[in-house]
């Protein structure tokens, strides 16, 4: 028992070793990404007008906060109701999907083809179908965050062990009971995945969709700064958008470790 | 065990192939109130196909399984089935693993959870109710998935190969704890195993499988007499009934 305890401790330790040694090598790499790019162009290799330096990004953003904020909303609200439509769809359908085998078959091909589409081509047809409002961009956001949810969720349905699902059923368990007892919360890290790649899109699509029009938004507001040139901005735009991406991306994160305390350890 | 006991479960004459291979070969099997009993053959044999029969999962192609002489062929739901991996619910703390026999059944879960809190000393698990099956051992683990067993129905309990997968110093131990359980217990088990001292020290009787189809090669009595400790299997009874066994495999 002392063994097996201080052998434990020990790959706990090289673990967490790993872990901060997978925190620094891509912080470490990013800083150096980031110093080439002030020192190309600090030292006038590349022009300002071209491509503004790190600092200036970082002063651009913090001075059109106050403009922006209203953008921000507006595109934080579409990617959001986006993404929750895109749970629900998805959830929904995968449900339907794995209970009725043909409706897999004949749907599964089609999700794979829609995703084959690029969104710069749907967003200008739902632009003309939906108007300029919210409508449109939550559509987009919903389209592009429903595919990596669907798929993961149908992939956890499906790798469900037979013999646990076996065993409910040896226990007389009806379908529901086997689906709500068992095949859903086996699935839970399955759909974690697909919601983690779902919300490092989510805003992103927003974002693109407001490309195409609209009364606010942060897609809209990077258009107008480079039609009037001011690239500072646009990068400062986008420098947010990775920031919202990020934090979206640690808020699911972090709602996985809280609702699934036995996954800490697998 | 006197043969006035009460005929528990009886597997009539059935036959299984899987994709025209024949897996289990005209097995009849008897199980009677509160004896312990083993199917010993060799991997692959069709042993747990038995079982999935036994349990309902599986239809067989002929014969009938009968529980206290009514016709239970094909239908689940009816016999306690623990599998050779744990099948614990790695989502659920061990209290509701163990409950869960009783929420299919449609009790809510806290009425469940109180059923069961008073086993959990019997099986060696108290203070580990609110832990998750990750942060048990796999001698833990077995326990848990065998409580869990237990509670879905206390009469007929099959278990196949329950201790497979433990090293020889936790098996040896789970064998006596298991023994030491049942005298407190009032069940009939049905035992799958390939190790002959585990069957010999467990049951009352054995039945002797063949390979792949399986049939019933021989039927052993057991006579060693109850309570059992570790020092019957150095007895010149215990190797008698081991050597004879090895002579049929
Ligand atoms: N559902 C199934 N479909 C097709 N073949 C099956 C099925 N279940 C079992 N078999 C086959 O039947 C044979 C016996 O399998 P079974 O699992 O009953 O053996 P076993 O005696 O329990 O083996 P082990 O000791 O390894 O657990 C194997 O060849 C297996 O491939
Ligand atoms: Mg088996």
């Amino acid at each position: 028992m002392k063994k097996l305890e201080s052998t434990g401790s020990k790959i706990n330790r090289r673990r967490s070793l790993k872990r901060i040694g997978d925190g620094i090598i891509p912080t470490a790499f990013l800083i150096i990404l980031i110093l080439i790019w002030y020192i190309i162009v600090e030292n006038g290799i590349v022009e300002r007008f071209m491509l503004p330096s790190p600092i200036d990004v970082i002063t651009t953003l913090y001075e059109i906060l106050p403009e922006i904020r209203l953008h921000l909303i507006v595109t934080l609200a579409q990617a959001l109701y986006g993404f929750v439509l895109a749970i629900i769809f998805s959830i929904v359908l995968a449900i339907l999907m794995d209970n009725i085998g043909i409706l897999k078959r004949a749907l599964y091909p089609l999700l794979v083809i829609s995703q084959t589409i690029p969104i710069l081509v749907l967003a200008p047809l739902f632009a003309m179908w939906f108007g300029f409002g919210m409508l449109p961009k939550i559509i987009v956001v919903a389209l592009v965050c429903f595919f990596p949810i669907i798929v993961s969720l149908l992939e956890g349905f499906d790798s469900v062990d037979r013999d646990l699902l076996n065993l409910m059923k040896s226990m007389g368990a009806s379908r529901l009971k086997i689906f709500t007892l068992v095949k859903f919360p086996a699935s839970m890290i399955n759909f974690f995945t697909g919601l983690k790649v779902a919300a490092t899109y989510c805003i992103m699509a927003a974002f693109i969709g407001e490309w195409m029009g609209g009364k606010a938004g942060l897609g809209l507001y990077m258009m107008r700064a480079k039609k009037s040139m001011g690239i500072d901005r646009v990068f400062a735009v986008v420098l947010l958008v990775v920031i919202l991406s990020m934090l979206l991306f640690k808020l699911v994160s972090i709602l996985q470790k809280h609702l699934m305390p036995w996954s800490n350890e697998e | 065990m006197s043969i006035y006991q009460k005929n528990k479960l009886f597997v009539k004459n059935i036959y299984k192939s899987f994709d025209e291979i024949l897996v289990v070969d005209n097995v009849s099997i008897e199980l009677k109130e509160n004896e312990f009993v083993s199917l010993l053959g060799p991997s692959g044999s069709g042993k747990s196909t038995i079982f999935n029969i036994i349990s309902g999962l599986v239809k067989p192609d002929e014969g009938e399984v009968l529980i206290e002489d009514v016709d239970f062929t094909g239908k689940s739901g009816r016999v306690s089935y623990m599998y050779q991996k744990d099948l614990l619910l790695s989502w659920k703390k061990i209290i509701d693993n163990v409950a869960l026999p009783l929420v299919i059944k449609g009790i809510k879960k806290k009425e469940a959870r109180e059923m069961v809190k008073k086993y959990f000393e019997i099986f060696g698990l108290e203070g580990f109710e609110y832990k998750y099956p990750f942060q048990l051992s796999g001698g833990m683990r077995q326990r848990a998935a065998l409580m869990r067993t237990y509670m879905f129905s206390e009469d007929i309990i099959l278990l196949d190969e329950p201790f497979g997968g433990l090293d020889a110093i936790t098996k040896g131990r789970m064998q006596s704890w298991l023994l030491d359980v049942l005298k407190t217990l009032n069940a009939s088990i049905l035992f799958i195993t390939h190790d002959i001292d585990e069957a010999i020290f467990l049951s009352d009787r054995i039945y002797i499988l063949s390979e792949r189809p399986a049939q019933i090669k021989a039927e052993i009595k057991v006579d060693i007499p109850r309570p059992r400790n570790n020092d019957i299997v150095t007895t010149s009874r215990f190797n008698e009934i081991k050597k004879n066994i090895m002579e049929m495999l």
